[in-house]
């Protein structure tokens, strides 16, 4: 099949209107066909399961050194240097990911546990007081840049940047579109900043941050990747879980019902944040690019191009899931690609996992009811689906 | 054991006198698991038996594995097996990969590879080659005719030495290896006595110069603690005693607790348990230095403990 002959669709998914509220276009683009040709970026989109996962996992054929935004490495100097995990391939991807695995693997976490759900009690506490709170600002952010920083050993000063650098980093996989420039003159500040927390001099001796740097003294990377490792911790490690805690936050204020079996039942804070994730899709999109010619159902794909992978599509296709819309706690949201799949599967999922369980954990034990007490508000981004305002009432 | 996914054997082909490739695929066609050059994965044999394969294939297809197996007619009947008997659309359990021997990143390697050793190499040289690195490879074994992959080596020139000993006695590794070079990563497989001098001879470069990988297990002394001790399993609230003589393993599983386990000798890695408390006497052939000393994992196959109690998350 041609591109004269492939399913098209001229709408922008970075278009305020799709990062408002996408499921009307994804649910488009998964009726349309197994690929859908994007004519505003002259890309070829893939929204349906198992299109998606297959494409995923298949680093052979679909390579993420070009870039896993719009922009094509190949062609186009990256804003920064390319992370050495999320935007390389075999082999160089070998030595980082083996490195990060193992600092962030759940042995490593172990020790994390007791110390973050105390931190976790404390911050609930806290916010119960009150009638009413705005749960992005005090929630979910506010418990990530509680822990996260301390773990991975990085100073007190300057942690403000780490919000605003993520969420550049993130609009800056999609297109140059407004979301992009209006923060582009602050981004060099930023990126300096989060450049010097990567030193070994500036890590703690204790926290992931140092790890890293000790599998450089053993060899493991170079000393010219370990501040990169350390940037990526730094990069995907804060807005992703921030808008992982919102969204679950939201399915519980918004299923009542949900909320009271999770309350009866504890023990389902991880699956409750796994279906979150599969429900909200925080990470909505990723790029890759075709490594050779790559048939994709019936489409052929020339080399060299790029590929828009819907994850947010495919955790909602309904070819996979049942009544997928639904946040539902008696699914089993395993296979879920929220947090992508394969080699480059997010390699920081049992940290998200550690903190969501955390407070959802917290909550369960000191509050009855959760609704929203007024409008939930969307922060766009061109790659993460968020919330900049989610007032909540307890009780 | 149990393994994670089936493979079905569509060649085997003979490389040199006593090795043949067997090449592995997904009975569906499907992708295999991915791997790093180093890697080994289970193989179970439709007779039962379990061993351990380095992959020596090529890691962008990800549709098949390929393995080189030795005629071991000292073995344990699994090798033999192989030769004898497994064909082309046999069926055979899978389990891992695993990589208890990972590239390093460098700009300078040394590789040094005893007979069926070269196996582990194969796809690191690959690697290094692209990568453009500095490498060169040392390739002993008994005679020419017995050293598997010689063909597909010749294409490096004057990078491979192949030193059949039929010709060239035995191997000067103090020789090839020469005085120590900061940087320089050494990647050693083979037979015990030629990791045994690697591991002499590199004492004098900086620390994590050597990487070595076994396919038999080192030998150890005494257990540092003599006598019983207790394990308690933290998620299934036993607690076994564990018996001069016995393993970990075996006091685990008479109590009822199912393990995965393979090699039963310390060298694969199947059976990692993580350890919540107490000191394991690491009796392995896999976790290095480091890893030792942080104490939180252990392979009960064959390591015990140097406290009274230790406590698993098992």
């Amino acid at each position: 099949m041609t591109v004269d002959m492939l399913p098209a669709n001229d709408t922008d998914p970075f278009g305020p209107d799709v990062l408002e509220n996408p499921d009307a276009f994804h649910a488009a683009l998964r009726a349309a066909g197994p690929v859908v040709y994007l004519t505003r970026h002259d890309v070829y989109a893939l929204a349906r399961y198992a299109e998606v996962r297959a494409a995923l996992v298949n680093w052979q054929d679909y390579q993420s050194g070009a870039g896993v935004g719009l922009s094509d490495f190949r062609r186009e100097p990256p804003w920064r240097p390319p992370s050495l995990l999320l935007e390389a391939d075999p082999p160089h991807h070998d030595a980082p990911r083996r490195v990060l695995a193992e600092v962030l693997s759940p042995r490593a976490l172990r020790d994390l546990r007791q110390r973050w759900f105390d931190a976790a009690e404390r911050l609930v506490d806290e916010v119960v007081a009150r009638d009413e709170l705005d749960a992005v600002p005090e929630l979910a952010e506010a418990f990530p840049l509680s822990v996260f920083p301390d773990a991975v050993g990085i100073g007190r000063e300057g942690r403000e940047n780490l919000l605003p650098y993520g969420n550049f980093a993130f609009n800056a996989f999609g297109p140059r579109n407004d979301l992009v420039t209006s923060s582009a003159p602050d981004m060099p500040g930023w990126s300096a900043w989060v450049n010097d927390q990567c030193g070994r001099e500036a890590l703690s001796g204790n926290g992931f941050g140092a790890a890293i740097w000790a599998a450089a003294d053993r060899g493991e990377l170079t000393e010219q990747q370990a501040p990169l490792v350390v940037r990526s911790l730094l990069t995907a490690g804060v807005d992703t879980t921030v808008h992982g805690i919102a969204a679950v936050l939201y399915a519980f204020a918004t299923n009542p019902d949900q909320w009271a079996r999770l309350r009866a039942e504890p023990s389902l804070a991880r699956i409750a944040f796994d279906e979150a994730v599969r429900w909200q899709s925080p990470v909505q999109t990723f790029f890759r690019t075709t490594t050779r010619e790559t048939r994709i159902a019936d489409t052929v794909v020339p080399e060299g191009r790029k590929i828009l992978m819907f994850l947010g599509a495919a955790n909602r296709d309904p070819r996979r899931w049942t009544d997928p819309d639904r946040f539902d706690l008696a699914r089993d949201p395993s296979g879920q690609v929220g947090f992508g799949m394969g080699i480059h599967q997010c390699v920081g999922q049992h940290v998200a996992r550690l903190e969501a369980e955390a407070v959802v954990t917290a909550l369960a034990a000191r509050v009855r009811t959760i609704e929203l007490a007024g409008p939930a508000v969307r922060q766009h981004n061109n790659t993460l689906r968020a919330w900049r305002s989610l007032p909540l009432r307890f009780t | 054991m149990t393994s994670s996914a089936a493979g079905v054997v569509t060649a085997k082909d003979v490389l040199s006198d006593g090795v043949v490739a067997v090449t592995l695929a997904h009975p569906d066609g499907d992708r295999l698991p991915d791997w790093t050059p180093g890697a080994h994965v289970d193989v179970v044999l439709p007779n039962g038996l379990a061993r351990q394969f380095s992959l020596c294939g090529d890691r962008w297809d990800a549709h098949t594995y390929r393995i080189g197996v030795l005629r071991e007619p000292h073995g344990r009947g699994g090798s033999a097996y192989v030769h004898d008997t497994l064909r082309v659309g046999d069926r055979v359990g899978l389990g891992g990969p695993r990589n208890n021997f990972p590239l390093v990143p460098s700009s300078r390697y040394l590789f040094v590879a005893g007979g069926i050793g070269i196996t582990p190499l194969l796809p690191m040289i690959e690697q290094a080659d692209t990568l453009g690195a500095d490498w060169r490879l040392l390739y002993g074994g008994r005679r020419r005719s017995s050293m598997a992959f010689l063909p597909e080596l010749a294409r490096y020139g004057d990078r491979v030495v192949v030193r059949p000993e039929d010709e060239y006695g035995l191997l000067d590794l103090p020789g090839w290896l020469g005085e120590p070079r900061p940087g320089t990563r050494v990647y050693c497989c083979g037979p015990a006595p030629l990791l045994a001098a690697a591991e002499r001879l590199c004492q004098a470069w900086p620390p994590y110069s050597l990487h070595v990988e076994r396919f038999t297990p080192k030998e150890f002394g005494a257990p540092v603690r003599p006598g019983p001790f207790d394990v308690e399993l933290r998620r299934s609230g036993r607690t076994v005693t564990v018996p001069d003589g016995s393993s970990v393993l075996a006091a685990v599983r008479l109590a009822g607790v199912s393990v995965l386990s393979s090699c039963q000798q310390g060298v694969c890695g199947t059976c990692e348990t993580t350890v919540l408390a107490g000191r394991p006497d690491h009796r392995d052939s896999i976790l290095a230095d480091h890893e030792r000393d942080a104490g939180d994992r252990m392979f009960i196959c064959v390591s015990r403990s140097r406290t009274d109690r230790i406590v698993l998350d098992l």
